[in-house]
């Protein structure tokens, strides 16, 4: 079970690395969505004010945006057969395989949002907090965007259908993600949003991986 | 217990359906339409004015019951989720495609009539507060799942995808109603629970009452409805459908 996991994170991480451009859009797409809000806003108190909004908002539409076409190629190319006509289960693969995009899409937010965030002009006392609220909420933003992306996987490519389904899935984790940030910069405590986004994630890593399997049995349906 | 056991077996099966929902979509039909004229013309015309909100509470007549309504047909989704990916039941997917389109209408129609509710009690058509802000979320999931159906042309594989979504979505719909639950809240609570006393009296929370049934009612008829028609097309080639289809022809 767990070779067939590390075997299938070893393979995508693989061709993130032969593919190293591609693997850099979504952390570009961050940061300049981020100067946009910079740019946008009028005043360095906006700026300040709208910093971990902003990082956690952006986290959650590159998150729907980026995990569009996560198992598409996998659908077209025949690897999703191939893994389906294993005798064992399917969620492993679909376990390693979220975990090399999230390596790739969520881990370098944790750095990244905190450095965003500063750039907004928001307090540095608060990062540690808004980078731990990004490494707990991130994998669950992965998880359940992945179930948009399966469902969606047959599909023609260039659809906005993805971020559609996963955005209001996407709330609970917006809301106590960007939560804990706001309770950062404003120098009040945040456990409990991150004990909450602590507790989503387990429930989505446990639920999440049997959803997308089954979305993924249904795209090889006649 | 024989012939209920039968019965509910026939349920399960477009052919027998088709002919045994005709009178529930009747029965449905006359209590809906009759409850909600009942309830329209009782809560519009005479209940009591409330003593602070004056005549323009009496929106909650429409409001209340098209909200309730919304969240009770995307669990009941949910349900047909189950029913159709574990025991591959045709009729639950047949289910979800109808309902859909009527949650989303519900759902848009509770959003709507909260605007208009809000302007005069508010002093803003649209406020961020928990209870409308999980309507809309609510109303997303409903194009989601419609957009969805649309979007994969396989009449199975749609199938299929919305079953996962409905369930994905009704996990998620009480965890999305409490994290609003939680973000913030002035909405004023829930005028309607099951476990304790209304805080109207009886002359304003019968014609409710009187309202919710009247409404699930109609959306039942319009499932009901739904569905058979969806059996025709679906079915449309089965042997069935074509008899009963010349047979309507030859006696017009």
């Amino acid at each position: 079970m767990l070779s067939l996991a590390v075997a299938q994170t070893r393979r995508d991480l693989a061709i993130v690395v032969r593919a190293r451009a591609e693997a850099l859009q979504p952390l570009a797409f961050f940061t300049l969505a981020a100067l946009v809000f910079g740019l946008a806003s009028h005043s360095p108190e906006t700026r300040a004010a709208i910093a971990p909004g902003v990082v956690w908002a952006l986290a959650a539409i590159g998150a729907a945006l980026g995990t569009e076409g996560l198992f598409r190629r996998d659908v077209e190319e025949g690897v999703l057969e191939q893994l389906l006509l294993h005798a064992r289960p399917l969620w492993p693969a679909v376990l390693g395989k979220l975990l090399a995009h999230w390596c790739v899409t969520g881990l370098p937010l944790v750095l990244l949002g905190a450095l965003v965030a500063l750039a907004l002009q928001a307090p540095a006392a608060a990062m540690p907090t808004l980078a731990l609220s990004l490494l707990l909420g991130t994998p669950t933003l992965t998880l359940i965007g992945a179930i948009a992306a399966a469902l969606t996987a047959g599909i023609g490519r260039g659809s906005l259908l993805v971020a559609l389904l996963a955005l209001p899935l996407f709330v609970p984790t917006l809301i106590f993600g960007a939560s804990a940030g706001f309770a950062a910069t404003a120098g009040t405590d945040a456990t409990p949003q991150l004990l909450w986004l602590g507790a989503l994630f387990a429930a989505a890593a446990s639920a999440a991986p049997f959803a997308v399997a089954a979305a993924l049995r249904v795209t090889q349906e006649a | 217990m024989g012939a209920f056991k039968t019965y509910f077996h026939r349920l399960g099966s477009p052919r027998w359906f088709f002919d045994l929902a005709r009178p529930w979509g009747v029965g449905f039909a006359v209590v809906g339409v009759g409850g909600l004229v009942v309830g329209w013309v009782w809560g519009l015309a005479f209940a009591p004015e409330d003593y602070q909100q004056g005549n323009s509470f009496r929106i909650i007549y429409v409001h209340v019951p098209a909200a309730h309504l919304a969240q009770a047909l995307y669990l009941a989704m949910g349900a047909a989720g189950v029913a159709s990916l574990v025991w591959r039941i045709k009729l639950a997917d047949m289910f979800i495609a109808v309902v859909a389109p009527v949650g989303m209408a519900m759902a848009a129609m509770a959003l709507a009539t909260g605007a208009i509710w809000g302007r005069p009690t508010w002093g803003a058509w649209w406020v961020w507060d928990a209870r409308t802000t999980s309507m809309l979320v609510l109303f997303f999931l409903f194009v989601g799942l419609v957009a969805l159906r649309q979007a994969i042309p396989n009449e199975r594989q749609a199938g299929r995808a919305a079953a996962v979504l409905a369930i994905v979505g009704s996990v998620n719909v009480p965890i999305i109603k409490y994290s609003v639950d939680w973000w913030l809240t002035l909405h004023q609570p829930a005028s309607f629970t099951l476990t304790s006393a209304p805080a109207m009296p009886p002359s304003m929370w019968l014609p409710l009452v009187v309202n919710v049934i009247g409404l699930y009612s109609f959306a039942g008829a319009v499932v009901v409805a739904g569905m058979r028609n969806e059996i025709l097309d679906r079915e449309g080639d089965a042997q069935w459908v074509r008899e009963r289809l010349m047979r309507r022809q030859a006696a017009p």
